[in-house]
C-alpha cells in the first residue's frame, strides 16, 4: 500500500504520460508530427513504477517504446513534444524523434529501434560505475521480443558474471509486432529460461503499479544485500497497434477483450481505483487529470510553435 | 625530443597503452585472450600485472554485447579499448558499431562522447583463409561518425593510438598482423593527430596512396622501380577517417599519376574514394586515370599459391606503375618479395 503523498507522486506521472499519448493520437492524423510513435498504452505502469522506486543516481536504458520512461523520468512534456514535431527544444534537437528520446540529465542515456539494442550498453553503464566504486543501480527496459536476440542473453552472462547491479526490467505484452509469444518461443516461460543465470528474479502483473513498485522495491533490497543483477518480469497488454495510433483489433492476430477485461488490463483505471481506496475523492482525481491536461496541452501547443533546427544543425553533434 | 628506443610495432602498442594506463585511471583494455599468456601477439603484455584485473581483462565469447559494454562505459565516463585478435569479429559487432557508437552523439543532440577505441588485427598468411583476412576499414569509414585508423610504423602504432586513446570519439584502430614484428624508432613524445597522411618516400613520377601493409609493399616496390630510375612518392594515409586529402593532392598535382594500393577489397571500397577524390580535385593535372589496386574481388582462398594472387603486392604495384608509364617490364626474377617465409623484419 502506497501513502497518499506517494500515490500523488505516481499518479501524476501515470496520467501525464496516459494523457500525451492520447494527445498524440488525436494530433497525429494531421501529419504534422512527422516520426513513427510506438504507443505505449497499457504498459506506463512498468516505467512509471519501476522508475519511482530507483534510488538517486540511478541511470535508464529503453527501447523505441519509451515515452512512458522519457515522461517518468523527466516529467518534461514540454521537451518530449517538441522532439516528437522535429523541433529544436527537443532532447535530439529533433534529430532523433519518439524511437531515440534521451536525457542523460536525468540519467536516461539512450534508447533504440533495434531490439535489444540498449541492453550491452546498459550493463557497461553499469560496469563503469563498478568500475569506479560508485552504487549507482543501472535499469534496462526492454521488450519480451528482445529475449529472443542473443544480445539479451549475451549482456544478462556478463552482468552476472561480473555481478553488475543491472535491473533488467522485461516489459512482456506477449507480442513482437503481430507474432505471439508461442509462434517465437522453444522455450516454456521467461522467467523460467532466466532463472539458470545467478540473478535476483521477481515478476508480477505489470498492469498494477502498486505491485511494480513492490516488486521492484523488493528486488532492490535483495540487490543491496548480495550485490548481483536483477530480472524484473511484467506483463502488460498492448491496448494498440505496433506502431501508430490505432487500435488494431480488427487485423485478426488478436482478439479483443470485453469492457471489463479491458478496464482491468487500464493501469490507469486500476490505479484510479486505488486511489479511491485511499481516501482521494473523484473530484480529486478529476482535478489532477485536467492538471495534467492542461500541461500536455501547453507542451504541444508550444511545440507546434517551437522552430525547427537550423540547415547548420544537419552537420553538428556528429563529431566530439 | 623525448626517451626515443628501437622497438617493434607490437612493443610500440604496448607501450602506448602503457603510458594511457598510467597516465588515465579511466583507460581500461578488455576483450577476448587480453589477459591469456599470449597476450594479443604480445601486444597486452605485462598490463595485468601492472594494472590489476579491473583494468585489463578477458570476457565471453559474446562480441556484439561487449562492444555494447564499451559504448556504455564510454558514454558514462571510460575510456575503454576493446581489442579482437581478428577483424572479421567485428561483424559480429556491426549492430553496435553502425546503430549505436556512431549514432549515439548525433542522436543526443550532442550530449553525449563516446570515447572509445576498437583495436582489430587484420590478419594475413599461413593459410588464414576467408574469415581471418579482412581488413573492413571500407565500410567502417562508411558510417559517419567513426574514425577509422591504420598505423603501419611503429612510431604512428605509438603515437596514433595514444592519439585515438586521447580523442573523444569512436576509433576503429586496425593493425596488420604482419606489422606486429616490424622495428623501428619511436620517440615517446612526438604527438599525432588524426587526420594527418605522410610522405613516406618522396618521387617525381608517380604517386601511390597507400594504406597499412600496403605501404611495406609499396617500400620495395619504389627500391625496385629506383634502380631504373623512376622514383616513386608513397603516401601513408594513416587515417582513413579524417581523411587528409590535402597531402594526397598536393603530390598528385606534382606527379600527375595516382594509384590507390589499398589493402581491402575495391570495389565500393577506399581505393574508389581516393580516385574520386583525385578525379575531382586533380582532373586537369592528371596524365592518366587514377588505378586502384585492392583484394580480389572474391573470399580469401587458404592455399599459398592463390593467396598471393589475392593480395597486391610490390609486384603488381610495379607493373601497374610500369604501365601507367608506358615503361617496359623490369626483370623480377631476381628479386625476393615478402611472403609468410620471408617476412619483413624491419626496421621500416
Amino acid at each position: 500500500m502506497l501513502s497518499k503523498d506517494e500515490a500523488l507522486t505516481v499518479y501524476r506521472k501515470l496520467i501525464l504520460v496516459r494523457l500525451a499519448e492520447e494527445k498524440i493520437r488525436e494530433e497525429y492524423f494531421k501529419d504534422e508530427m512527422k516520426t513513427p510513435v510506438h504507443l505505449g498504452i497499457g504498459g506506463e505502469a512498468i516505467s512509471v513504477g519501476v522508475c519511482h522506486c530507483l534510488p538517486e543516481g540511478a541511470t535508464t536504458f529503453g527501447t523505441y517504446r519509451n515515452h512512458a520512461l522519457y515522461l517518468a523520468v523527466t516529467g518534461d512534456s514540454d521537451a518530449f513534444f517538441a522532439e516528437l514535431y522535429g523541433k529544436l527544444p527537443g532532447p535530439g534537437k529533433g534529430k532523433a524523434g519518439s524511437m531515440h528520446l534521451s536525457a542523460p540529465k536525468h540519467g536516461l542515456l539512450a534508447t533504440s529501434a533495434v531490439v535489444g539494442t540498449t541492453i550491452p550498453v546498459a550493463v557497461g553503464a553499469a560496469l563503469a560505475h563498478a568500475y569506479s566504486n560508485v552504487s549507482h543501480v543501472v535499469a534496462v527496459f526492454f521488450g519480451d521480443g528482445a529475449v529472443e536476440e542473443g544480445v539479451f542473453w549475451e549482456s544478462l552472462n556478463f552482468a552476472c558474471l561480473k555481478r553488475l547491479p543491472v535491473l533488467f526490467v522485461c516489459e512482456d505484452n506477449g507480442l513482437a509486432i503481430h507474432a505471439h509469444a508461442s509462434e517465437r518461443r522453444g522455450f516454456r516461460s521467461i522467467p523460467e529460461a532466466v532463472r539458470a543465470f545467478d540473478c535476483h528474479l521477481a515478476g508480477d502483473d505489470g498492469t498494477d503499479v502498486v505491485r511494480v513498485i513492490q516488486s521492484t522495491r523488493d528486488v532492490l533490497g535483495k540487490m543491496s544485500e548480495e550485490p548481483k543483477p536483477a530480472f524484473l518480469h511484467f506483463n502488460y497488454f498492448r491496448f494498440l497497434e505496433h506502431v501508430g495510433p490505432r487500435e488494431d483489433f480488427d487485423a485478426g492476430y488478436r482478439r479483443r477483450p470485453g469492457p471489463e477485461e479491458l478496464e482491468r488490463l487500464d493501469p490507469v483505471l486500476r490505479f484510479e481505483k486505488e486511489l479511491l481506496k485511499i481516501g482521494l475523492t473523484s473530484r480529486e482525481i478529476e482535478s489532477l487529470r485536467k492538471e495534467a491536461a492542461t500541461r500536455i496541452e501547453r507542451s504541444a501547443e508550444a511545440a507546434q510553435k517551437a522552430p525547427f533546427a537550423p540547415p547548420s544543425e544537419l552537420y553538428s553533434d556528429v563529431w566530439a | 625530443m623525448g626517451v626515443k628506443s628501437l622497438i617493434t610495432f607490437r612493443e610500440a602498442l604496448n607501450l602506448a597503452l602503457t603510458r594511457e594506463m598510467e597516465q588515465d585511471p579511466c583507460v581500461f583494455v578488455f576483450g577476448l585472450d587480453v589477459a591469456d599468456h599470449k597476450r594479443i601477439f604480445g601486444s597486452t603484455e605485462g598490463l595485468v600485472e601492472k594494472f590489476g584485473r579491473e583494468r585489463c581483462f578477458g570476457t565471453p565469447l559474446s562480441e556484439d554485447a561487449m562492444t555494447g559494454v564499451a559504448v556504455g562505459a564510454a558514454i558514462s565516463g571510460l575510456r575503454p579499448v576493446h581489442v579482437h585478435i581478428r577483424a572479421d569479429f567485428l561483424l559480429l559487432a556491426m549492430n553496435q558499431i553502425g546503430n549505436m557508437m556512431s549514432n549515439l552523439r548525433y542522436m543526443s543532440g550532442g550530449k553525449l562522447k563516446i570515447p572509445l577505441v576498437v583495436r582489430a588485427v587484420i590478419g594475413r598468411g599461413w593459410g588464414q583463409s576467408a574469415q581471418h583476412s579482412k581488413s573492413l576499414h571500407s565500410m567502417f569509414a562508411h558510417f559517419p561518425g567513426l574514425k577509422v585508423v591504420l598505423p603501419t610504423t611503429p612510431q604512428d602504432a605509438y603515437s596514433l593510438l595514444r592519439a585515438s586513446i586521447r580523442d573523444d570519439n569512436p576509433v576503429i584502430f586496425l593493425e596488420h598482423r604482419w606489422l606486429y614484428d616490424i622495428s623501428g624508432e619511436v620517440d615517446e613524445d612526438e604527438p599525432a593527430h588524426l587526420g594527418q597522411a605522410v610522405v613516406r618516400r618522396a618521387g617525381e613520377a608517380v604517386t601511390l596512396v597507400c594504406t597499412s601493409w600496403m605501404n611495406v609493399e609499396a617500400m620495395k616496390a619504389a627500391g625496385v622501380l629506383a634502380r631504373s630510375g623512376i622514383e616513386v612518392e608513397i603516401i601513408d594515409v594513416r587515417t582513413v577517417v579524417p581523411l587528409d586529402e590535402e597531402t594526397m593532392v598536393r603530390s598528385v598535382n606534382k606527379t600527375g599519376h595516382c594509384i590507390v594500393a589499398d589493402y581491402d577489397w575495391t570495389f565500393c571500397g577506399f581505393g574508389a574514394e581516393v580516385a574520386a577524390v583525385i578525379g575531382q580535385r586533380c582532373f586537369g593535372r592528371l596524365k592518366r586515370p587514377v588505378e586502384r589496386l585492392g583484394f580480389a574481388a572474391v573470399p580469401c582462398p587458404m592455399t599459398r599459391p592463390l593467396e598471393n594472387l589475392f593480395y597486391p603486392s610490390a609486384p603488381t604495384l610495379i607493373r601497374v606503375v610500369e604501365r601507367l608509364l608506358g615503361l617496359a617490364e623490369t626483370d623480377l626474377s631476381g628479386e625476393s618479395f615478402y611472403s609468410y617465409e620471408q617476412r619483413f623484419k624491419g626496421p621500416f
